[in-house]
């Protein structure tokens, strides 16, 4: 994974700096020798192929490369690579199951949270992280939460419905 | 876009960050939360040699008002971190205004308060809080450490005095003698924006009287505008609606907004008044609702 960046400027192999990094990728440890200055956004997407989080603006304003960093949102494109060296990560593909989509899946789903879909993987990992913290979220609290990731399509209203239907539906299950 | 090549180290200690720091000689930089620094490096508006992550140097995650009643901000502090505080809404109401106005709730995840001090942003919330509040910042380096007053602190846009291998460790707010109270208003044309205009006031009050006043201005100059003027106006009398009114002007010809594509600089002056007078106004009837 050295190497997925051009060379600008014609360094020989001996002057890249290289930096082995052991990073748990939803659940799967993911070593590899990597260049301090690789992004995570790049080492998840180019690196281990999981193109489920997008980057959108590039300059830390979208929130549509937002994945969970020990639990808490984090725009992988504003975080070095090494910087996750020993976390743990959780992209949109941790999400599901094999057999079951989590709640906040379904819920976008039944709500109609998505048009486009580019900023829904961002925007689930941060409902992920507030219902994690906060299970039974008034409105303005989801609007508050989702207010780093940005949406072009929807006008956020289902997005907003998403949540509160995965919301209701997690209290439910974890009242069982 | 990804920085240019760089080498990276992640010491376990000050010392050893201190050692890096000074071997790299001017083109090492610290890493904090990387909010403000990544991003530019992603641009190419900084392309250091080395980066120096001081994110695994233990105990410096921290903030606590001490026995003393100083209050102490730790180098990785997050923005997050504050605006859950429950200490700082108790102790701190001008930081604990301001903490869910920085940025949006992603940055201030990773963002750190002294990164923020210290990145010396203009535009930054913080450093008004701090003005204000007459905060500290203490710097280590090779020769031990030193305490420097914010106002001394930052020497134009993005600029402050610390050598390059000088680490500020935390940032210090002084206790009071009196009762505090405080605001931290902004104006931002959308959450995660910079500020158009913001507004720091931090005051002390003995009885009705003020005995000590801090004021400091956002996004209103070429850096933070510490708007001693106005500040100095209203101690030594009680918070009257005439003192608010000339605070309120004093603080908006303190500003020196330029016109830009947040609005014009006579439109900032404006809003800093509002803000201003707004502020001690809320004071004023927590105060005497308190009473
Ligand atoms: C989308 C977006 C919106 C934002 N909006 C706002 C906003 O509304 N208001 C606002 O105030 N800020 C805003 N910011 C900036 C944010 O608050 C940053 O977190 C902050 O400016 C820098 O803190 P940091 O810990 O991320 O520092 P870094 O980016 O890691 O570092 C910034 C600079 O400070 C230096 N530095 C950091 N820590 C230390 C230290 N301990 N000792 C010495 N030097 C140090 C670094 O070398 C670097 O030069 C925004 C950022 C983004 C990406
Ligand atoms: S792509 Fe990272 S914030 Fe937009
Ligand atoms: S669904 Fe298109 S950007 Fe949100």
């Amino acid at each position: 994974m050295t190497s997925l960046y051009e060379e600008v400027r014609g360094d020989q192999p001996g002057e890249v700096p290289v930096r082995r990094v052991s990073i748990r990728v939803n659940g799967v440890n993911r070593t590899a020798d990597i260049e301090p200055r690789l992004l995570l956004a790049h080492f998840i997407r180019q690196g281990l192929r999981l193109t489920g989080t997008h980057v959108g603006c590039d300059t830390t304003n979208c929130g549509a490369c937002t994945v969970l960093l020990d639990g808490k949102p984090a725009k992988s494109c504003t975080v070095l690579a090494v910087q996750a060296d020993g976390h743990d990560v959780m992209t949109v593909e941790g999400m599901a199951t094999a057999s079951e989509l989590d709640p906040i899946q379904e819920g976008f789903k039944d709500e109609h949270g998505l048009q486009c879909g580019f900023c829904t993987p961002g925007m689930m990992l941060s409902a992920k992280a507030l219902l994690e913290e906060n299970p039974n979220p008034t409105e303005d609290e989801i609007r508050w939460a989702l207010s780093g990731n940005l949406c072009r399509c929807t006008g956020y209203q289902n997005i907003v419905k998403a949540v509160l239907w995965a919301a209701e539906k997690m209290r439910a299950q974890a009242g069982k | 876009m990804y920085p240019s090549r760089f080498n990276y180290e992640s010491p376990k200690t000050i010392e050893e960050a201190i050692a890096l720091l000074t071997k790299g000689n001017g083109e090492a930089k610290i890493l904090a939360g990387g909010m403000s620094l990544i991003p530019m490096m992603k641009l190419r508006f900084a392309s250091p040699e080395m980066l120096v992550d001081i994110n695994n140097i233990p105990n410096l995650n921290y903030h606590r008002v001490d026995a003393d009643g100083t209050f102490h901000i730790g180098a990785l502090c997050r923005h997050s971190d504050l605006e859950k505080s429950s200490i700082l809404a108790q102790h701190q109401p001008t930081l604990a205004a301001t903490a869910p106005l920085v940025a949006d709730p992603i940055v201030r995840n990773r963002g750190t308060f002294v990164g923020s001090v210290c990145h010396a942003d203009p535009q930054g919330d913080w450093a008004s809080a701090m003005i204000a509040l007459d905060g500290m910042i203490v710097a280590q380096g090779p020769k031990g450490r030193r305490t420097i007053a914010v106002r001394d602190f930052v020497t134009g846009p993005f600029q402050n005095v610390l050598a390059s291998n000088e680490i500020a460790i935390e940032a210090i707010i002084p206790a009071t003698t009196g009762t505090r109270f405080g605001g931290y208003l902004k104006l931002e044309r959308r959450i995660g924006d910079f500020a158009t205009a913001g507004v720091a006031v931090a005051l002390e009050l003995s009885g009705s009287s003020v005995i000590r006043a801090g004021i400091g201005l956002t996004g209103v100059g070429s850096s933070t505008v510490n708007a001693t003027d106005a500040a100095q106006s209203l101690v030594g009398s009680p918070l009257t609606s005439e003192a608010i009114e000339r605070a309120a002007d004093l603080a908006a010809q303190a500003a020196q907004p330029r016109s830009d594509h947040r609005g014009s600089a006579a439109y900032k002056k404006q809003v800093v008044r509002t803000f201003v007078a707004r502020i001690l106004t809320e004071i004023n009837s927590t105060k005497t609702k308190a009473a």
